[in-house]
C-alpha cells in the first residue's frame, strides 16, 4: 500500500520518507486537498510551532480531508508535532484549533526540567499496541519538543517521564502517532515504522 | 526514567571533505564525509554534528550538498553548521536534510537571527554554537572561529540565545580545543547551571575518563568529539560501556536489543 506523507511546506519530510523507503515501502507527498482524500494511508510529519503548524494544514485545505480520512478510518501515524496536532489544542497557540481527533489539551513540559526536551529516552508501556509489538522494553527513542499531550489521553499507549508524565505514542482505532522521530531513532525506530506499516497492511 | 547522555562525533568539512587542524601543519584529510557518517551511525553514534570550517560564501553550495549526502547515510538527529548568517542559509541546510542548525558570530552581531529561526523552526532545531575562554574565573564569548573576543560574558550572551529561542548549547573551550587536556568541566557546568535548554561539551577530549568527567562533575547533555574517533583510537560502543558501567545512562545500540529478543525480527 502506498503511504501518503502530508507535505504542509515546512516539515523535514525527506528524512521520513527515507526511513519508510527503507522499509521497502511506497510513499508519495500529499500537498493538496485532493491527494490527502485519494490517500489510503497517512504519515503526518510536523516539526516548529503548533499554530503555524495547524494554520498551515487549514491554508492548503488539508485539515478537512484529513478529518474525512479519520472518519473513514484511514490509518494515519502522527510524529512530534503531526502527533500534536490530532488533539484538540495546545498551549503553544491557545487561539488555534487542532485536527481534534482525540479531546485533550497539548501542554507545555514544565519548568524544573531541561526544556526542549531533546535526545534519546525510554517508553513505559501503557497498554499492548500494535505500533510498538515487539520493542524491548529498554529502547530508547530520539525526542526533541517542548510540548506533550498529557499521558492520561485516552490513546496513550506508552508514556515517557520528563518532569511530567506525557504521551510518548498513541494507538485508537486506526489512529497512531508518536512524540519522538522513529525516523530519527535508529534501528529501533526503523522496527517502529515497520511495525506501523504492517498494521496498515 | 532518564534521557540518556548524548556521544556526538562532529565532522569538520572542508571543501567537501573531512578535516583536522593540526598544530603548525595546517588541516590534514580524514575522509569522506558521507562514509565517515554512515561508520558514526552505524557504530551507535547519538547524533553527528557537521561544521563547516571554511564558512565561505563560496564553499555554502558545496556544503549544502555535502549535508544531503550525509543526510542519506543516517537514521539519527543531524546538526550542521559553521559560518550560517542568514535565515536563508539556515533554512538551505536544514531543507537539505538537517535537524538543527547551529548559529555563532552572525548571532553575536544579530541575535534577532536567533529568534527569526526558531520562530520558523522550533526552538530545538537551533543550536547556538559558544566558544569561550576563561578569563578572571569567567568566561569570555569569541566569534569568528574563536579569533575575536566579544567582550561578553558566555553565562550572559547564553542566557539571552535561550531567551530568544535557542534549544541548545554547543559549548566549546577554545583553551582546551585540540590540547586533548578534557574539557573544560567548570566552564560546562557554569553554563549548564544558567540555561534551561541541553548543553552540548566539546573541546579537548581524550580518555574516557574526560567523558565521565564532563557528565559528572561538568553536568553536560551531550558530549561531543571529533579526532579520537575518526583516528579510530576510540570506538563509541567501548566509550559507552564504559560509562553504563559507572552509571551514566546512554542508549545501547538498537541492533543489539533487537538481536537479543528472540522470535520477530
Amino acid at each position: 500500500m502506498k503511504i501518503a506523507v502530508v507535505d504542509y511546506g515546512a516539515g523535514n519530510l525527506p528524512s521520513v520518507e527515507r526511513a519508510l523507503r527503507r522499509l521497502g515501502a511506497d510513499t508519495e507527498r500529499a500537498a493538496r486537498p485532493e491527494q490527502v482524500a485519494a490517500a489510503r494511508a497517512l504519515v503526518l510529519p510536523g516539526v516548529g510551532h503548533f499554530g503555524a503548524f495547524v494554520a498551515g494544514l487549514r491554508d492548503r485545505n488539508l485539515a478537512e480531508p484529513l478529518r474525512a480520512a479519520r472518519a473513514s478510518r484511514v490509518p494515519i501515524l502522527g510524529i512530534c508535532l503531526g502527533l500534536q496536532a490530532m488533539f484538540a489544542c495546545s498551549e503553544e497557540a491557545p487561539e488555534q484549533l487542532g485536527l481534534g481527533f482525540f479531546p485533550e489539551r497539548v501542554k507545555a513540559l514544565p519548568t524544573n526540567v531541561k526544556s526542549p526536551h531533546i535526545g534519546w529516552n525510554r517508553l513505559r508501556t501503557i497498554r499492548e499496541s500494535r505500533l510498538l509489538r515487539g520493542i524491548p522494553q529498554d529502547a530508547y527513542f530520539y525526542f526533541a519538543h517542548s510540548f506533550a499531550a498529557p499521558a492520561s489521553a485516552c490513546a496513550t499507549v506508552a508514556a515517557c517521564d520528563h518532569g511530567v508524565s506525557f504521551a510518548a505514542a498513541i494507538e485508537y482505532d486506526n489512529l497512531f502517532g508518536v512524540q519522538f522521530h522513529p525516523e530519527k531513532s535508529g534501528e529501533i525506530g526503523a522496527f517502529l515504522l515497520r511495525n506501523f506499516v504492517e498494521a496498515i497492511a | 526514567m532518564t534521557l540518556a547522555r548524548r556521544i556526538i562525533p562532529c565532522l569538520d568539512v572542508d571543501a567537501s571533505r573531512v578535516v583536522k587542524g593540526v598544530e603548525f601543519e595546517g588541516l590534514r584529510d580524514m575522509g569522506d564525509p558521507a562514509e565517515l557518517a554512515a561508520r558514526y551511525n552505524r557504530e551507535g553514534a547519538d547524533e553527528l554534528v557537521v561544521l563547516d570550517i571554511s564558512a565561505s560564501f563560496q564553499g555554502r553550495a558545496t556544503f549544502v550538498d555535502t549535508i544531503r549526502r550525509v543526510a542519506e547515510q543516517l537514521n539519527i538527529p543531524l546538526t550542521a553548521g559553521g559560518g550560517i548568517r542568514t535565515m536563508e542559509e539556515g533554512r538551505a541546510v536544514l531543507l537539505a536534510g538537517a535537524d538543527k542548525v547551529t548559529v555563532n558570530t552572525a548571532a553575536v552581531q544579530r541575535p534577532e537571527l536567533i529568534s527569526e529561526l526558531s520562530q520558523r523552526f522550533g526552538a530545538q532545531a537551533v543550536v547556538l554554537s559558544l566558544d569561550v575562554k576563561r578569563k578572571n574565573g569567567s568566561w569570555e564569548a569569541f566569534i569568528r572561529g574563536g579569533r575575536e573576543g566579544t567582550g561578553r560574558d558566555a553565562a550572559d550572551w547564553a542566557a539571552e540565545a535561550v531567551e530568544r529561542g535557542a534549544g541548545e548549547i554547543l559549548l566549546t573551550s577554545i583553551d582546551r580545543d585540540g590540547t586533548r587536556s578534557g574539557f573544560d568541566c567548570d566552564a560546562t557546568a557554569t553554563i549548564a547551571a544558567t540555561v534551561s535548554v541541553p548543553v552540548i561539551a566539546s573541546g579537548g577530549a581524550s580518555t574516557f575518563d574526560d567523558f565521565l568527567a564532563v557528565f559528572t562533575r561538568g553536568c553536560a547533555d551531550a558530549a561531543l568529539a571529533a579526532s579520537i574517533f575518526h583516528l579510530e583510537t576510540h570506538s563509541i560502543s567501548e566509550l559507552k560501556e564504559f560509562l553504563a558501567k559507572r552509571g551514566v545512562p546512554v542508549r545501547q545500540s538498537g541492533l543489539a536489543l533487537l538481536d537479543s529478543r528472540s522470535g520477530r525480527g
